[in-house]
């Protein structure tokens, strides 16, 4: 930039700030447009469930509104077995992977020790394991320890979708903050693991919420492991219990969209929890990533 | 005591480990390799849970499921259990025939073709649309925030759920959309019953999933640019196009490069939007090399355990061609990463 006449500090402010009158039309219907395309599909889900369904599949947006899917759907289903289920799994891939992969992203942060740059690889080529050359081996593994058709087989098979990326953010999140705060935590005598856990873990926020909204959305959603993993009505999580659902009710939208609605709520809760650090957390991790 | 040394070391030097003075709150005068050696040893004890669960979880698998690929082993010649009787393994090592057999035939190649097609077009219409959003978003605009927490939205719905509710909207005797359709007179579309109609609608589906994560981390990478170089440029008389190119592209580099990365090997392997869309129909127009995998070793009978390893082995290998590659090409530009 060659600005070699100091222009006056005034002039330049105002001059970003300025849209015309119709800019300022056309992004706001960008962006209406936008969210309308992204809500619309979702809000017609729940509509549809909230109509009799015998009419799920009426144009209105609302015909004669009742909780008779719901009610269905509670009274009739194992639904809320598996809804506990998917919510145990879910809490505890969440708990622990959000520290894991703190500790780990910590360790690649702060540290350099044989070894990092091989974990760092490993960390994204993880990635890169189609699920279907590992679901077979997995399986084995899992009938081999006893897991199978149990919570814990599930949660550790999560951890190693979601910790990989996870790892990754938190590592560009720790490099955001100033290693000076380290520095003071060993001056007063804390070991590193002290200073991580009470000096660094807390100024983390921002990353933990998009480490944690991740994974809780990452076990939340998952359908191949868990249609395979686990058998019997009653340990199914609802991944693999709706797809029964769908061989049971066959094109029956009015119940399958009220239980998608009662799926969406914690995830959306969890969203509100979370969206606040979004842009704040993946913006340190994915730039530095 | 070397407490007051500045412990940028820590982090600089591991070999240099004089200058590191953490006590542990013992004080102790240890030798400088003790020190480095504990060093090490926090770290690793800190990556040790990764480590361990994805040696067992992702390694071991791995290794068994590349030697599943040499072998011929299928539903009827694994080790199994019949009541109480069990049967061995009878499956025999064929070295590179399931390679050959892949690589020479026609349907691995087909899937091929559609498999890039559908990761190019996801991941260069999920980073324009992107790219868009957050450009609008990181201005000063009214709403700015209502705005962001609806387009984020698809990234918060579970992903079955989504595509219930697409196959909903699809659906084509009773979907909104055909119905939409037919009250402007328009004939009902096969959105996923015609091959050609159900790639575009799976693209759309996964489109439509994958724009808040870009535009998420996009907006993250638009807001670490200082304003004064817009302010600068402004004044040099940069055109709003100049100001896009020549700063905003630089500025987002980092960010863009990773989220490619990451966001094209999430779609070669996007399981579930193929699976529980269209299941890979109809015939197999949208099915992709993973769930095609998965179809050899779950649906196809009798079960083809060799078969599925060895797409899954050319899948990872494509992949891992394609990262290096990709990091070959950035480090060329002087990027290092």
């Amino acid at each position: 930039m060659t600005t070699t006449t100091p222009t006056p500090q005034t002039l330049n402010a105002p001059v970003r700030g300025r849209r015309s009158p119709l800019a300022s039309v056309g992004l706001h219907l960008t962006l209406i447009v936008a969210s309308v395309i992204a809500v619309f599909p979702v809000l017609w889900v729940l509509l549809t469930s909230l109509k009799p369904a015998k009419f799920a599949t009426t144009t209105d947006f609302f015909r004669e509104t009742t909780f008779e899917n719901y009610t269905n759907l509670l009274n009739d289903t194992p639904f809320l077995t598996w809804f506990g289920n998917s919510l145990l799994v879910a809490g505890l891939t969440t708990v622990l992977g959000v520290f894991v992969s703190a500790t780990t992203g910590y360790a690649v942060s702060r540290f350099r020790f044989p070894g990092k740059r091989g974990l760092m690889w490993t960390l994204l080529v993880t990635q890169m394991f189609p699920v279907a050359v590992l679901i077979v081996p997995i399986y084995n593994i899992m009938a081999t320890m006893g897991l199978l058709n149990q919570p814990a087989g599930l949660v550790i098979t999560y951890l190693t979708i979601a910790v990989p990326f996870c790892a990754w953010m938190m590592k560009g999140f720790f490099d955001t903050i100033p290693r000076e705060i380290d520095e003071s935590g060993y001056v007063d005598g804390l070991t590193p693991f002290g200073t991580f856990w009470r000096l660094i873990l807390p100024l983390a926020k921002p990353g933990i919420a998009v480490t944690a909204f991740y994974s809780f959305i990452t076990a939340w959603g998952e359908v191949a492991y868990a249609s395979a993993f686990m058998v019997g009505d009653e340990n199914l999580t609802l991944a693999g219990g709706l797809q029964k659902f769908v061989n049971q009710y066959g094109a029956q939208w009015g119940p399958m969209s009220a239980a998608s609605v009662l799926i969406a709520v914690p995830a959306a809760l969890v969203f509100l929890f979370a969206q606040r650090h979004l842009v704040t957390g993946m913006s340190a991790g994915a730039v530095k990533g | 005591m070397a407490v007051d040394t500045p412990s940028q070391s820590v982090v600089k030097t591991a070999g240099d480990s004089v200058a590191r003075g953490r006590s542990r709150g013992t004080g102790s005068h240890r030798g400088a390799s003790k020190r480095s050696l504990s060093t090490h040893w926090y770290a690793w004890a800190m990556v040790a849970p990764v480590t361990i669960v994805i040696a067992v979880i992702i390694g071991y698998p791995l290794v068994r499921g590349i030697y599943l690929s040499l072998t011929d082993a299928n539903e009827r010649n694994v080790a199994r259990s019949i009541g109480v009787n069990q049967i061995p393994a009878s499956y025999e090592f064929v070295g590179l025939d399931n390679y050959t057999d892949a690589i020479t035939g026609g349907q691995f190649l087909g899937t091929l073709g559609w498999t890039v097609v559908w990761t190019v077009s996801c991941v260069s219409l999920t980073f324009a649309l992107g790219l868009g959003l957050a450009n609008i978003l990181n201005r000063r605009i009214a709403g700015r925030s209502a705005y962001r927490l609806m387009l984020i939205l698809p990234w918060a719905v579970p992903g079955f759920v989504s595509v219930f509710a697409w196959r909903f909207l699809y659906n084509q005797d009773n979907g909104l959309l055909n119905k939409v359709l037919a009250g402007g007179g328009i004939d009902a579309v096969p959105w996923l019953n015609d091959p050609t109609w159900a790639k575009l609608s799976v693209i759309a589906t996964n489109v439509w999933l994958g724009v808040p994560f870009m535009m998420v981390a996009l907006l993250g990478g638009l807001q670490s640019i200082p304003g004064e170089l817009y302010e600068a440029a402004e004044m040099d008389g940069a055109s709003a196009w100049q100001r896009f190119r020549h700063i905003t592209m630089p500025g987002l580099r980092s960010v863009s490069t990773t989220v490619v990365l990451l966001s094209t090997i999430w779609t070669f392997n996007m399981f579930p939007v193929i699976f529980l869309l269209t299941r890979g129909g109809p015939g197999e127009a949208t099915q992709i090399l993973v769930t095609q995998a998965y179809k050899f070793s779950f649906e196809v009978s009798p079960r083809d355990f060799a078969q599925s390893s060895t797409w899954g082995v050319l899948i990872l290998v494509l992949l891992m061609v394609f990262a290096a590659f990709y990091q070959r090409v950035l480090r060329k530009q002087g990027e290092v990463w």
